[in-house]
């Protein structure tokens, strides 16, 4: 059997991607899952706030996942857990894809179309090279997170986070509610890179400093963490001598970004945006190999998994209108980040697929206040999105109306930051 | 009483249990660590050095090239991956090609098969990624690269299967001479041998102390190191070593032989034990490493980390020229292999067979032939390595081959539950991910400790806060239950 769509995840992306691709009439859809359940990292994430754009309500994270995954259920889209995939490959008309699990063994599946939907990891305390011993209790925040919510487990009880991402300071809360105490967030930006809402309910709400431009030089302890030296940084990131203070902990966590995780999407040949680590994809998803798509963290790291699940619905559109042969693959825009600008999502665009608007998503590069983003086409401003403040821990979503666009034949689609106009 | 007991769980004391296991001798292999191979065994530069370095009138001269030869045998028996990439070390300018030539004829001398000077044009067709600036360099096609912790723990337990007792955790604090018997008092209990050989490392000279009246010092001189992702492992072919000076080999830039690429080590003196990385150190690295590799792409980094060298020093009591050491000590029946730094890994086939041969038989006339002796592990089951036909049998077989427990390097739950089971088995987290590295790829076991830790309280039969990831006791991962799972249950 030759399957339409075959979804490679059932994180919150491949769920809503699967649930879009068969309301708009897909028959032979299959969601692949590595984990004993579906709803990907959701699951350990029990704190809430999840929903609030989707739904107009705050769910936790495994709320949030069993609506989509209900919806999975009701549709009968058929799903396969603990099962892994080893690779994909690209036969033109149809892709290959190897995969293993305890009850199958190892088995093809040749489907159409592809949705990539593999999200992320953390970035490692190997990553950013942190002098020191190499002992115990140095757990990335998901890590830690998964150890207390999902095994019961503490993995310390005096602990130092570096980094300021949001899985970070929801750690920083979550383990100050299990009796552990949180002596400082340590951020080597002058900004903070997780969300407003997040320094002020997990870490103001708790008394825990929020240490700015500030990184850890040493971990001490052979065997078990036994505490770290902790350093001011100019304006270049380097650290200014004579700042370093000890700060004993038993353990410390590391919020320090997260990587798209794209072996599957290189190894098959997908072409990739080194701004992103994700995918180069157009509006509706599709990547640059025929039939594959891919939504989600895989494509660019998202702060709100809302905008995940927005993001998945496009590529659950446009895997039904490659099944069907109704998907333009004529590029009529591209799209690039200007000044401010770190990254832009979709890279490109066939307007032939667009139904009202495209929506922009897009991350500044540091902390603006009262500026605006404008998009250009040539020397043309097409559209202007303003904001009070510009975070880079906030993602920017810019949605532009397809009147707007189809009043220029093609070109480059600019994003800049300016300064607002009088 | 055992016949003999050997101090240390290193390459050294574990291949030497191995060879002695071809007699029928009772054997106790101690260590103070709770796995074997735990200190230099496990940090360095993973490299079978071709053997043109050391001079020929010095043991690592007279070892290295012949401990190579031997590897291709060794790792077959053992079952432990190992690629014969060959080395090329570079040179600059015509002084440096003045060195390359030096060591050429010092190569010969040592035996060193198919040794080549380069010029520029073969260099660079041999290896594109390297600085353009290179002039030459010395080819030895016989070098090669090998996982050093897999080869200590299959040699360990291939010395279990032969009959060798294995005591971890045996911390060596004491020991006396009782007419012809050692008493070696343990944190975990006393023990009696015939004779005792001596292979402890960093720590062989504080060892002999307990003994006799010492003869060699022990230097620990640290080398800080990184790792790239897998992604970057191709960059270069070749070990590529920069022209050695007084100050030792240099940095190199090395492919591993699980495909990842190495860089490193400095020298720099520390205490013993301290195998903390260096901020400065790491700089210094990275600046060298470009000099011979202008393209290294530090954003691949996955891993840092140090390793200590055993250096035999001249102090007031002892004149050295840094060779090893592996004789009978004046304190008769006991043994010493010290000093056993660079070319230790590359030599040990041959060190180990000469230990055996011409130190050891000697001491013992009625030795006899262990006819059971059998050279070979059983091999490990490596999925990533299997053809899609194999991986559908291995699961049929066993369906744990079919969950994939570390993503990033693809290893199931039947390689690790195998690495538990094994004589010689892991019972840690680190012990685990150095048999079948799980835990060594790009996400360094961020998604599959939690699972790793649970697999080991399930086959170990403890509790999750009972596993430890590296050391006995202190290096705990999880400090008890939540405060939620003590009020659920």
């Amino acid at each position: 059997m030759i399957y339409d769509i075959v979804i490679l995840g059932g994180g919150p992306a491949g769920l809503s991607a699967a649930v879009q691709a068969k309301k708009d009439g897909v028959e032979n859809i299959l969601i692949l899952e590595r984990d004993r359940e579906l709803g990907g990292i959701l699951n350990q994430c029990i704190h809430n706030g999840f929903g609030l754009h989707t739904f107009n309500e705050e769910l936790t994270g495994p709320e949030y996942a069993a609506r989509y995954i209900k919806q999975v259920v009701d549709l009968g889209i058929p799903y396969l857990l603990d099962t892994m995939v080893l690779d994909m490959t690209d036969h033109g008309e149809t892709k290959i894809i190897h995969v293993i699990n305890e009850e199958s063994g190892y088995m093809t599946i040749e489907t159409r179309s592809a949705i990539l939907t593999m999200g992320c990891r953390e970035r490692t305390s190997g990553a950013i090279g942190i002098p020191g011993y190499r002992p115990s209790g140095v757990f990335t925040a998901g890590t830690a997170q998964r150890f207390i919510n999902m095994e019961g487990y503490m993995p310390g009880k005096e602990v130092v986070i570096l980094g300021s991402g949001d899985i970070g300071l929801i750690m920083a809360r979550r383990m100050t509610l299990e009796g552990a105490h949180v002596n400082a967030v340590c951020e080597l930006m002058p900004y903070s890179n997780g969300l407003v809402r997040n320094i002020v309910q997990c870490l103001n709400d708790y008394d825990i400093p929020l240490k700015l431009s500030h990184t850890i030089t040493f971990i001490h302890g052979k065997d078990r963490i036994e505490g770290v030296t902790v350093a001011q940084v100019d304006d270049k990131l380097k650290v200014i001598p004579g700042t370093d203070e000890f700060i004993p902990c038993d353990t410390l966590l590391l919020s320090v970004g997260l990587i798209p995780e794209n072996e599957i999407t290189v190894n098959a040949g997908v072409e990739m945006d080194n701004r992103t680590n994700g995918s180069i994809v157009g509006e509706l998803r599709q990547t640059t190999m025929p039939g594959v798509f891919a939504c989600g963290n895989v494509v660019h790291v998202h702060d709100l998994v809302d905008f995940v699940s927005e993001e998945a619905v496009l590529a659950g559109k446009g895997a039904a209108k490659y099944v069907k042969g109704t998907l333009d693959t004529n590029v009529t825009f591209t799209t690039a980040n200007g000044d401010g600008i770190g990254y832009v999502v979709p890279q490109q665009v066939a307007m032939k697929n667009v139904e009202e608007n495209v929506t922009f998503y897009m991350r500044v590069r540091q902390v603006f206040e009262n500026k605006v983003v404008n998009a250009y086409i040539g020397d043309q401003l097409i559209a202007t999105k303003k904001e009070k403040k510009l975070l880079p821990a906030e993602m920017v979503n810019f949605k532009i109306a397809k009147e707007v666009l189809e009043k220029y034949p093609a070109g480059e689609i600019r994003f800049v930051v300016e300064e607002a106009q009088k | 009483m055992y016949d003999i007991a050997i101090i240390g769980a290193g390459i050294a004391g574990s291949y030497i249990a191995r060879e002695l296991s071809r007699y029928q001798l009772d054997i106790v292999l101690l260590d103070g660590e709770n796995d074997v191979g735990n200190q230099i065994t496990m940090a360095n530069s993973a490299i079978i050095h071709a053997g043109f370095d050391a001079p020929s009138y010095k043991l690592k001269g007279k070892f290295n090239a012949v401990g190579n030869i031997m590897y291709e045998k060794v790792c077959d028996d053992l079952d432990v991956p190992f690629k014969r990439c060959g080395s090329l070390v570079v040179a600059h300018d015509e002084y440096e090609m003045a060195t390359i030539h030096e060591l050429y004829q010092n190569g010969l001398k040592n035996g060193v098969p198919g040794l080549r000077i380069l010029f520029r044009e073969e260099v660079h067709a041999m290896e594109p990624n390297l600085n353009e600036d290179i002039c030459g360099a010395l080819y030895a096609p016989s070098a090669g690269i090998v996982s050093p912790f897999e080869l200590c723990a299959n040699v360990a337990e291939n010395a279990i299967d032969n009959g060798v007792t294995l005591k971890l955790n045996h911390m060596v604090t004491a020991i006396d001479k009782d007419d012809d018997c050692f008493k070696i008092t343990t944190s975990a209990g006393n023990i009696e041998a015939k004779f005792v050989i001596n292979a402890a490392g960093l720590f062989a000279d504080d060892i002999y102390a307990l003994v006799g009246d010492p003869y060699f010092k022990l230097l620990a001189r640290k080398g800080n190191y990184f790792i790239f992702d897998k992604d970057a492992g191709s960059l270069v072919n070749n070990v590529i070593f920069p022209c050695p000076s007084k100050n030792g080999k240099g940095i190199l830039v090395s492919p591993t032989v699980h495909g990842n690429l190495l860089i490193g080590p400095d020298a720099a003196p520390v205490e013993k034990g301290d195998i903390s990385t260096t901020g400065d150190r790491l700089d210094y690295i990275k600046a060298n490493a470009l000099k011979n590799c202008p393209t290294l792409p530090f954003k691949k980094i996955i891993r840092s980390y140090a390793g200590l060298r055993n250096t035999p020093v001249a102090d007031t009591y002892t004149t050295t020229d840094g060779d090893f050491i592996l004789e009978e000590s004046p304190v008769k029946g006991f043994i010493n292999v010290a000093g056993y730094e660079s070319p230790g890994l590359s030599s040990i086939p041959a060190v180990a067979h000469y230990v055996v041969e011409e130190i050891v038989k000697p001491l013992i006339p009625d030795i006899e032939v262990n006819h059971d002796f059998n050279p070979k592990i059983r091999p490990h089951v490596r999925f990533t390595e299997l053809s899609d036909e194999e991986r559908a049998e291995i699961i049929k077989k066993d369906p744990k081959y079919g969950k994939v427990i570390c993503r990033c390097e693809t290893i199931t739950e039947g390689e690790i539950l195998d690495v538990i089971h094994r004589n010689a088995g892991a019972r840690t987290v680190k012990s685990v991910k150095k048999r079948c590295r799980a835990g060594m790829g790009r996400c360094q076991g961020g998604f599959c400790s939690p699972r790793v830790v649970e697999i080991l309280a399930r086959e170990l039969n403890c509790s999750l806060d009972e596993i430890m990831y590296d050391q006995q006791d202190s290096a705990y991962i999880l400090a008890g239950e939540t405060k939620s799972a003590k009020e659920e249950a």
